[in-house]
């Protein structure tokens, strides 16, 4: 019948093409499955975009969006360049949010200028500390960074419930289970009404793209992702550029905890994310790891989300299917990603090569 | 390479938008300033037209959930059926946390041009406040709520719904057979530690030596951990559960067991017909038209709204065939009296669950007493968690 044979890499400027055609056909699945629920699928993309930038108002919460979102994707990103699939940004943040709240609690009398910069800097440690976790187990015993990160969330976000519930419960909440507000010396500073996150998050964009591609420990975590065994001959001490690696990329994303509580909450709670620590993940990888192509496509998907808010309100479409249309994206980009290394022949003979591969 | 510059430009146009919200926030304040300006000019008080009204809606839950916020659901559509408003001139957001994204629901909705805005959860509360203060022109109504943060642009408005409750209470009391009632509870907050106390109250007027057993839940609306904790107290030996939370999960936990419920909120015979007796319900449309009319007629004022059954707007659902023989005459004769004013569910002499004497005899509780309650009543196997 078919067979599947690997193909000769592409040119650029194919692989361009191909991912080009699978957001187009994303976004054509997308508009059918509008269509099949019973909207006019040209009438919801417009009004999701008119939704997303169609007013000053609009952008800014697009923003507000895309900072969290963003500083997210870097921190896996770090992580993806070594292979190493850590899917605990969600945990990281919640754990750099903690690290904030513990600094903000209990340090309260300091000035801004003192008690956001340590806020910052307490949230990377336990975002960091975090992610080491499983970085540790998998260089000691070889466990599964995947399930460990996972599960990991789970008891970042109860710790979280814990303490709103526990100890630093608001007693002033008249009996409303809610976490105590930060000072409000904690509150991230606002430029023309916007929050400075997007500053911090453009910062790390840069930090990051110069880290990955200019510097000795970048270098090291690409070639670490390429064959670990390559460098170790290479004489690269690897079990301290994984742990400064995931470092990095639990720190980065606990600075996204840091951000969405000081700029937006003012306080910690466990929906705190709104699951944004998943979303990275699909970013991280449509991006292909690009620090500066993720600008483009975190504003992308945070367009989504702030879109489909507005259709829930405006046309009365559950705000899920900018949901379903962000899973289509990765559906199609993913499948794109096959035809690039693989393609489909007629089978006209059994072949041996070919059930090789084929497998 | 092209992907590259493609994404420098996207930086580039993302950028440039955040400089141009400095002017929008300052046109944002002109709009604000305008509003009252033109309405001083045709006459103090002038309302809203109707064509101009736009009323947004914040649920904690669904719309379907079956219960607490369907039933302001049903009040959204009373009031839009009253008034005659059409679709496009309501805005509902459903599922929205007790956070930030509140805020945001609210903002959003007066980026779509809503001028009243209505949220439905007690922790809802201070971010509407937040919205409120920023935009004095639109008129904010929270439900629940116990302090209006001295705004003259925002009202609470809640149901004395602890006056059905006490009704379903009799219900309960009079089909208990063990004598053992379970309540799952959502939060330890005044208001459900209230309805506790009166429909326990409810079930001993009837029933003297039955206990209602509290388990909280600290949360409104998780159906799953509803039925849980339903299931949990039927396990306990209660034979009839009763509920301060959103769902109907309770009561169909309890028909699962053979055993009856009261339900809350709306009128939920379908979910649970075995097991179903009845519930207290809230007709939110009553407020809900009223205070939309004043807004159009200008005669809106920040409000403390907190009627009960005699003004319609809390009620006890019909009695279903799962009831005991004598609940209507019963809850019929408490009626009358507390319509009429002769039984004050909070009247003394009461004792709380440790024995103290908490309402002298000839004593009532003042409606601020009411507002911070936080003891049982004799009867109650429970206790409510102290903040710190």
């Amino acid at each position: 019948m078919f067979k599947i044979i690997k193909r000769p890499p592409l040119a650029e400027g194919r692989m361009f093409v191909l991912r080009i055609l699978a957001v187009v056909f994303a976004i054509g699945a997308s508009m059918a499955i509008i269509a099949l629920l019973g909207h006019d699928p040209f009438k919801v993309m417009l009004e999701m975009i008119r939704g997303s930038v169609g007013s000053a108002y609009r952008i800014k919460e697009t923003i507000n969006k895309m900072v969290p979102l963003l500083t997210l994707s870097l921190g896996v990103c770090v992580a993806y360049k070594m292979k190493f699939w850590n899917i605990g940004a969600e945990g990281q943040f919640y754990m750099g949010a903690y690290g904030a709240g513990l600094v903000a609690f209990n340090f309260s009398h300091l000035p801004s200028y003192l008690l956001l910069p340590a806020m910052f800097a307490a949230g990377i440690l336990t975002g960091g500390l975090w992610a080491l976790i499983p970085a540790l187990l998998k260089a000691k015993w070889e466990t599964s960074e995947t399930l460990v990160t996972l599960m990991l969330n789970y008891v970042a976000i109860r710790w979280v419930t814990y303490l709103q519930y526990g100890p630093w419960r608001d007693p002033k909440a008249a009996g409303l289970p809610r976490m105590m507000h930060f000072p409000e010396t904690a509150d991230l500073p606002k430029i023309g009404g916007i929050h400075i996150g997007w500053i911090i998050a453009l910062f790390l964009v840069i930090v990051i793209y110069f880290l990955i591609r200019y510097s000795k420990l970048g270098y090291e975590i690409t070639v670490m992702g390429e064959n670990p065994r390559t460098a170790e001959y290479a004489g690269m001490n690897t079990f301290r550029i994984l742990l400064v690696a995931i470092m990095i990329s639990g720190g980065i994303c606990g600075i996204a905890g840091v951000i969405q509580a000081t700029g937006l909450e003012h306080s910690i709670s466990p929906v705190l994310s709104s699951g944004l620590g998943f979303t990275a993940i699909i970013t991280a990888w449509l991006s292909k790891l690009q620090p500066v192509t993720l600008v483009s496509v975190s504003f992308l998907f945070a367009m989504m989300l702030q879109g489909g808010n507005y259709l829930q309100s405006v046309m009365k479409v559950p705000s899920d299917v900018a949901g379903v249309i962000q899973g289509v994206i990765l559906f199609f980009v993913l499948g794109s990603e096959f035809f690039t290394q693989y393609k489909i022949v007629r089978d006209k003979r059994q072949g041996e090569e070919t059930r090789k591969v084929g497998a | 390479m092209q992907k590259k510059g493609l994404a420098a430009l996207l930086c580039l146009v993302m950028m440039m938008s955040v400089f141009t919200l400095a002017g929008c926030g300052s046109t944002a304040g002109s709009t604000a300033t305008q509003a009252p300006a033109t309405e001083t000019a045709q006459a103090p008080a002038a309302g809203i037209p109707k064509d101009k009204i736009k009323v947004g809606f914040i649920y904690i839950g669904s719309a379907h959930d079956g219960g607490y916020s369907q039933a302001h659901d049903r009040g959204r559509q009373d009031m839009m059926e009253t008034l005659g408003l059409t679709e496009d001139q309501v805005i509902v957001m459903e599922d929205v946390p007790e956070g930030a994204d509140c805020e945001k629901a609210a903002r959003d909705m007066i980026d779509n041009g809503c001028n009243v805005i209505y949220a439905n959860s007690f922790g809802h509360g201070e971010w509407l406040a937040n919205v409120a203060k920023e935009f004095p022109e639109v008129k904010f109504g929270h439900a629940t709520g116990i302090t209006t943060y001295d705004l003259p642009n925002y009202s609470n408005y809640m149901g004395r719904i602890y006056e059905a409750r006490y009704l379903s209470g009799i219900a309960a009391g009079m089909k208990t057979k063990a004598g053992k009632i379970g309540y799952v509870a959502a939060m330890p907050i005044a208001e459900v530690v209230r309805g506790i106390d009166a429909f326990t109250l409810g079930v001993r007027s009837v029933n003297p030596a039955a206990t209602v057993e509290v388990i909280w839940m600290n949360t409104w609306y998780d159906p799953a951990l509803e039925k849980t904790t339903a299931t949990t107290l039927l396990n306990n030996g209660c034979d009839v559960i009763a509920q301060h939370c959103d769902t109907t999960s309770p009561q169909v936990a309890a028909e699962e067991k053979g055993a009856f419920a009261v339900g809350y909120n709306s009128s939920t015979l379908d979910a649970a017909p075995k097991a179903y007796l009845t519930a207290p319900l809230f007709h939110w449309g009553k407020f809900y038209t009223a205070d939309v009319q004043s807004a159009i007629d200008g005669t809106w004022k920040s409000q403390r709204y907190w009627e009960g059954l005699s003004a319609g707007v809390v009620a006890l659902d019909d009695l279903s065939a799962n009831c005991a023989e004598g609940t209507a005459e019963k809850v019929e004769a408490a009626k009358a009296k507390i319509m009429d004013g002769s039984l004050v569910i909070f009247s003394g002499p009461i004792k709380d669950n440790e024995g103290n004497e908490k309402v002298k005899a000839g004593e009532a509780l003042s409606d601020a007493e009411l507002e911070s309650l936080q003891w049982f009543v004799e009867g109650v196997i429970g206790s409510v968690p102290t903040s710190n």
